[in-house]
């Protein structure tokens, strides 16, 4: 098939000088069918990787507007199997690498390898593990390889040498750079912190992919960002203008972003 | 079975514990377990915390044998009450806090962060703070808050700052939520001083060995008073901490059979309870491993007790391990039951405890007719009731109750 992978995106991105805007948006919010038009619209508008979120019920890396939007989607009684419905309604449409963006109880028990290879099927690239460590990884490295998907650790502020490395060499896809000790939600200033994760898996792995996320929110930071990164990383700013005014205002706010980015 | 339960520790017990963390703050979890295992290794470290159980907490606290409240269940068993709750502070949860505060200082952090249920872990954690010269931050569920305002008013006349939940279900889980969020941000000055067995490794291992000093006590109490061991040990369980606490030093007597009791809410045939250990399947939550309330998808379900500090849908990994292995037998107290009890101890012995307490002491009244005769039974009385007048007010009619019906339970 076609698509492309994330890995592929990204890199052809970086060495054509252009950069990468990596959009975040919740699964099932508010509903799963306005989910996915909405994911549509973004990667229709300028984002070339999707991250869609599972909705649960404690995100603790999460800020209020994120919390906010899966708790909406979990009011309305999304259940974890239509997250491949989501995936699958948006690969349908549109080439994008589909990351799943999800807390780690809800993948063990729905079954490791189960969930690896559901994703697969609808068309979904692999997943992103906020609160799942390569230290605890064993039963997602295989599944994930066992259906070819990408696994994005995370990689922060505070990591040593070694767990850069681990993140760097374990990671497919690319390694996710928390730009700031927090959760996420928009800043005013991104940190100078984004710019040593960054360096620290470069260093570990020069041949590793880095986006930097958590905190970004204006055009200016995402053109900031891919000075030093391969692709920035944005969530609350677009669930925010989502919920402000609609897809409309979703569409506009991801042109915007994108819009420093050479097209 | 194996024999040498005491000897386990972190991260793993079993298939149970880990650290199911953002990577942010898997700096903060290296440097608390360095500093701790190099306390560990220190004999002044050792030195101040026995010194200051000796001259702030009260420490070792005394065993009260039971005898009117034995009696009332017409059997022989004897009743021992290890009496925690006459701690400074009035409960179990200052051995740990005093330990955690004294590593605080070792890492060089100036602010603790605390989640709190019944409100006592989040008193101790203040105290400690004041004692210490910390700042420090509590997070409280809302609903929490509103049933155990008097523990919100000791802690800011303490000069803590207590910031209400309003997320999820407003009780213990979301205010541990909200206490990781604000240890992700703020990790370079701030220990979030985790109040029970749960989170991950180093908390349950620590934990457990700060408040084994109930067992080690207890054990050698009742060799050096009564001359025997207990048959049978009983705590209540929320997060598991005054339960590992006691059971710890017992865990190699093969003749002391552990029972661990968790609230069971309306009842264990209703789906409003907070009996992890009873009705909870393995799952990762707030960092662990281990037994939790979870729906099919593994989303966490909200929990139910008429006690803020046993309404909690996780429980520490250690207790999930020794269900798993048979060691320890964990049985569902209802509301109802937890009152009487608190009742019954109330005026039998003088002595009103904690309605979580009230939860290991219904157990004991249960044990009690199944225990062979000439058993005896040591409960841990892990805090004192005063916290709950309103509460118990309100539900034994003795204060008007403005909101009608009984139970007092805010949901
Ligand atoms: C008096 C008392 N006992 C028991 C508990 C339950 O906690 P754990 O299970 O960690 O001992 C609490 C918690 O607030 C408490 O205040």
């Amino acid at each position: 098939m076609a698509r492309k992978t994330t890995a592929q995106v990204l890199r052809e991105n970086k060495d054509s000088g252009k950069g990468s805007l990596v959009g975040y948006f919740p699964a099932g919010y508010p509903s799963v069918e306005a989910s996915i038009e909405a994911a549509v619209a973004m990667c229709e508008n300028g984002v070339d990787v999707l991250e869609l979120g599972v909705p649960y019920s404690d995100p603790v890396m999460d800020g209020p507007v994120i919390q906010a939007a899966t708790l909406t989607a979990l009011e309305q009684g999304f259940k974890l199997k239509q997250i491949f419905d989501v995936v699958r309604g948006v690969t349908e449409r549109v080439d994008t690498p589909v990351l799943v963006m999800t807390y780690w109880n809800p993948v063990l028990q729905y079954g490791v390898d189960r969930f690896a290879a559901d994703l697969a099927a609808a068309g979904g690239a692999g997943l992103i593990t906020p609160d799942l460590i390569p230290d605890e990884a064993n039963l997602w490295l295989t599944a994930s390889d066992a259906h070819n998907l990408d696994r994005v650790f995370l990689a922060a502020p505070t990591s040593t040498e070694t767990r850069f490395e681990t993140a760097a060499k374990l990671s497919r896809g690319f390694v996710y750079a928390v730009s700031t000790m927090g959760i996420t939600g928009a800043r005013a200033e991104l940190d100078a912190l984004a710019q040593k994760v960054v360096g620290g898996v470069r260093k570990a792995d020069p041949a590793q992919l880095t986006c930097v996320g958590i905190g970004i929110s204006t055009a200016e930071q995402v053109a900031e960002v891919n000075g030093y990164a391969d692709g920035a990383i944005v969530g609350s700013a677009f669930v925010k203008a989502y919920a402000e005014g609609g897809i409309e205002a979703l569409k506009a706010e991801v042109q915007a972003l994108a819009s420093n980015l050479a097209r | 079975m194996t024999t040498n339960l005491r000897s386990q520790s972190g991260p793993y017990f079993g298939d149970f514990g880990g650290r199911y963390v953002p990577e942010s703050l898997i700096a903060a979890l290296d440097q608390l377990e360095a500093t701790y295992k190099a306390a560990k290794a220190d004999p002044t470290f050792a030195m101040e915390l026995a010194e200051l159980h000796r001259t702030y907490t009260g420490r070792p606290s005394i065993i009260t044998e039971a005898k009117r409240f034995a009696a009332s269940t017409g059997t022989d068993v004897r009743i021992f009450l290890k009496r925690e709750d006459l701690n400074h502070t009035g409960s179990h949860k200052i051995n740990n806090v005093l330990g955690q505060a004294l590593l605080t200082k070792r890492m060089g952090k100036t602010r603790i962060i605390a989640e709190t249920g019944a409100g006592q872990h989040g008193v101790a954690s203040a105290t400690a703070a004041a004692l210490f010269g910390l700042e420090c931050t509590v997070y409280m569920g809302e609903v929490d808050t509103e049933r155990q305002a008097l523990n919100v008013a000791r802690m800011r006349l303490l000069g803590a700052e207590v910031i209400p939940v309003k997320t999820g279900s407003r009780t213990l889980k979301d205010a541990i939520n909200e206490a990781l969020r604000d240890w992700v941000a703020n990790v370079d000055n701030t220990h979030y001083l985790l109040g029970t067995v749960a989170g991950p490794h180093p908390f349950p291992e620590m934990v457990r060995d700060f408040h084994s000093v109930i067992g080690i006590e207890a054990r050698q109490q009742m060799l050096d008073e009564y001359g025997f061991l207990p048959t049978a040990l009983a705590a209540c369980v929320g997060g598991g901490s005054n339960a590992i606490g006691l059971f710890h030093a017992f865990l190699d007597d093969q003749d002391v059979a552990i029972y661990g009791f968790e609230a069971a809410g309306d009842g264990l045939d209703t789906p409003r309870h907070a009996a992890t250990l009873t009705y909870g399947r393995p799952g990762v939550l707030h960092g662990a491993r281990s037994y939790m309330l979870q729906d099919e998808d593994g989303q966490t379900m909200e929990s139910h007790s008429i006690s803020a500090g046993l309404d909690y849908p996780g429980v520490g990994p250690e207790h999930a391990w020794l269900k798993d292995l048979g060691r320890a037998n964990y049985w569902g107290i209802s509301d109802k039951e937890a009152m009487d009890a608190m009742l019954q101890l109330s005026r039998t012995e003088g002595i009103i405890p904690a309605i979580e307490t009230s939860h290991a002491l219904a157990g004991a009244l249960k044990l009690a007719k199944e225990l062979p005769a000439g058993s005896s039974i040591l409960v841990n009385l892990s805090g004192r009731g005063d916290k709950d007048m309103e509460t118990a007010g309100k539900y034994f009619g003795f204060i008007a109750d403005t909101n009608a019906a009984p139970a007092g339970g805010s949901h």
